[in-house]
């Protein structure tokens, strides 16, 4: 394939991605939305009035960046295992097996619809969310920065564990078992300063607690972090995963006999 | 002249320890309507699925149209236009986008994919239902479907696995007449099918895959010629109360209104009718008792299942 029917190949699967969630937004951009407005009342306008500011700003502005990035991450993470899988169970995905279309190019257009789902979803709430704080942005070329290396490691993710998964409860246990209890406990909705040392240390394991925090400097300009390492941490965890999964689709694993 | 297709000692062996190939040799010239025939678990699919990259082989070697499928494995996968054996289509996409989808994964430009999805729906019936989704279509709408999306990157080689399974003859007909055409075209068809009236029709070339190996492989004419007799059956107008001698041919009474008789290809079948109407039996119809080809695959089969004793350990 020229360079030109490479970047046809990989404009094919993107638009076949976007196409797909913005038919079913109901499902997969309204559902985080609801939950995190849910999130901004419950956590931030009720309960969050009686907590005092965390880290100097107001708990409501606390909270919000790792809301977002909450949402970024369950949703790039959620649309590629979900279309790859299902193309793997209908066994459509065969449509671009046989076809000339070199791996590294069907794992970008994955990946990148993966990504964009993750970022329109982070850009409603970040509308959303201005209905419920007074969002300031500290330094927007970290928090979008951020936001894309982000969606593309779950993203990642989520074509890892759907070329696993063998029926749909394997593409549920990921998220449900792994990564909710690691967002949640990844500094979303508190300092780790807050922790006891022995749990502040156990917590600095959580990948997900440097790119929560790496964002949250986008948006207030403090992190428990530093800005580096979480950087660091991202884009290594990307290179890894990247290598995995394109190891996997030469070897056609679960997919080629 | 580069034959479409070219395999060498094909073999293949599944995780299981089952050995589906036992080092197969095959050529398939351009422009060919090449039937590769063989019982169910013979090999035919899986020779299909390495052919494709969908399985991959243990040892042997794959060229298509001269690509290596193992160093030039882009030019030899754009060559190639499958049609698999169960449907794949996405159940919830469009047929028109399915299409211009495919046509994506081969590099070629949106507006191009669009205009020949939009000839190939209008070839195969269903233009008229482009925007609906899949779940909707009929089984001989699927069917009719894939080979329009086998098609719409022009491939030179379209390789059918059982096209027409579950198909009514009237569709089944049409799509027979929609592979001449674009045989004639000058797309080389490789078709495997349990229709065996399907590859006598439409298939210049045949072989024949049994347990892993070739048991056959030759043109259609020469195949049928081997043929040494023919079983037909003869409806009666009046009913026999028993067979009369008629010397000289094998014949058994099914009914008193049924005969069935076997024929030499050197003997004719005129001085059957002959004799018959000098004893005042009239015959209403003719048919063969089976098809051809079919004969002749049931001997090629058993003959390999008793050469490599298949049968005996079957039985044992």
């Amino acid at each position: 394939m020229t360079p030109d029917q490479k970047f046809v190949a990989f404009q094919t699967i993107f638009r076949k991605e976007v196409i797909r969630f913005s038919r079913i937004w109901i499902q997969t951009i309204l559902p985080s939305v609801i939950t995190t407005s849910l999130y901004f009342i419950i956590f931030g306008g009720l309960i969050g009035r009686q907590i005092h500011a965390m880290e100097g700003v107001r708990y409501m502005d606390f909270i919000v960046p790792g809301l977002i990035m909450m949402a970024v991450i369950t949703n790039s993470y959620s649309n590629v295992v979900s279309s790859f899988y299902g193309a793997k169970f209908q066994r459509n995905i065969e449509e671009i097996l046989v076809s000339p279309t070199p791996s590294w190019i069907i794992l970008s257009g994955f990946i990148a619809g993966g990504v964009a789902r993750g970022l329109v979803v982070g850009l409603v709430v970040t509308v959303v969310s201005l209905l419920f704080s007074h969002l300031h942005v500290y330094n927007p070329w970290v928090s979008i920065s951020v936001a894309l290396l982000t969606a593309v490691l779950f993203s990642l993710g989520g074509f890892i564990n759907s070329i696993f998964a063998r029926n749909f409860d394997d593409i549920s246990i990921v998220p449900t078992f792994v990564l909710t209890p690691l967002t949640y406990l990844g500094g979303v909705f508190y300092s780790i300063r807050l922790l006891p040392e022995f749990w502040r240390r156990i917590s600095l394991v959580n990948p997900i607690l440097y790119m929560v925090n790496a964002f949250r400097y986008g948006f207030l300009g403090i992190s428990d972090i530093n800005l580096y390492l979480s950087y660091g941490i991202i884009i290594g965890f990307i290179v890894v995963l990247t290598a995995i999964s394109l190891y996997l689709l030469e070897r056609g694993y679960g997919m080629r006999t | 002249m580069t034959p479409a297709l070219s395999i060498r000692n094909l073999t293949k062996t599944y995780k299981s320890g089952y050995t589906a190939l036992k080092g197969i040799d095959l050529d398939v010239n351009p422009g060919d309507f090449f039937a590769l025939l063989g019982p169910n678990g013979a090999g035919k699919s899986t020779t299909i699925g390495i052919v494709t990259s969908l399985v991959t082989k243990t040892g042997g070697k794959v060229f298509v149209f001269g690509q290596d499928i193992d160093t030039d494995f882009g030019r030899a996968k754009s060559c190639i236009g499958l049609v698999p054996q169960e449907i794949n289509l996405n159940i919830f996409e469009p047929l028109i986008q399915i299409l211009v989808n495919q046509a994506g994964y081969y590099g070629i430009s949106r507006r191009r994919a669009g205009e020949r999805a939009e000839y190939f729906l209008n070839k195969l019936g269903l233009w008229g239902r482009r925007n609906d989704a899949v779940r909707t279509l009929s089984g001989g709408m699927k069917r009719r479907m894939m080979i329009a999306r086998a098609l719409v990157h022009d491939p030179k080689l379209l390789i059918l696995d059982e096209p027409t399974a579950g198909v009514d003859i009237e569709i089944r007909r049409s799509m027979w007449e929609f592979l001449h055409e674009i045989n004639a075209a000058g797309t080389t068809i490789i078709l495997t099918t349990h229709y065996l009236e399907e590859a006598e029709s439409l298939c210049r070339h045949i072989a024949i895959i049994d347990s892993g190996t070739l048991v056959e492989n030759t043109t259609m004419k020469s195949l049928l010629a081997k043929l040494r007799t023919e079983t037909f059956i003869l409806d009666l107008r009046t009913p026999l109360a028993q067979l009369p001698p008629l010397f000289g041919h094998e014949i058994r009474m099914l009914d008193d209104h049924t005969l069935e008789v076997e024929i030499s290809r050197d003997g004719g079948i005129n001085k059957l009718f002959a004799d018959l109407s000098a004893r005042n039996i009239e015959v209403l119809s003719l048919r063969n008792k089976t098809n051809r080809l079919e004969q002749l695959f049931m001997g090629l089969v058993e003959g390999n299942r008793q050469r490599i004793g298949v049968s005996q350990r079957k039985q044992a």
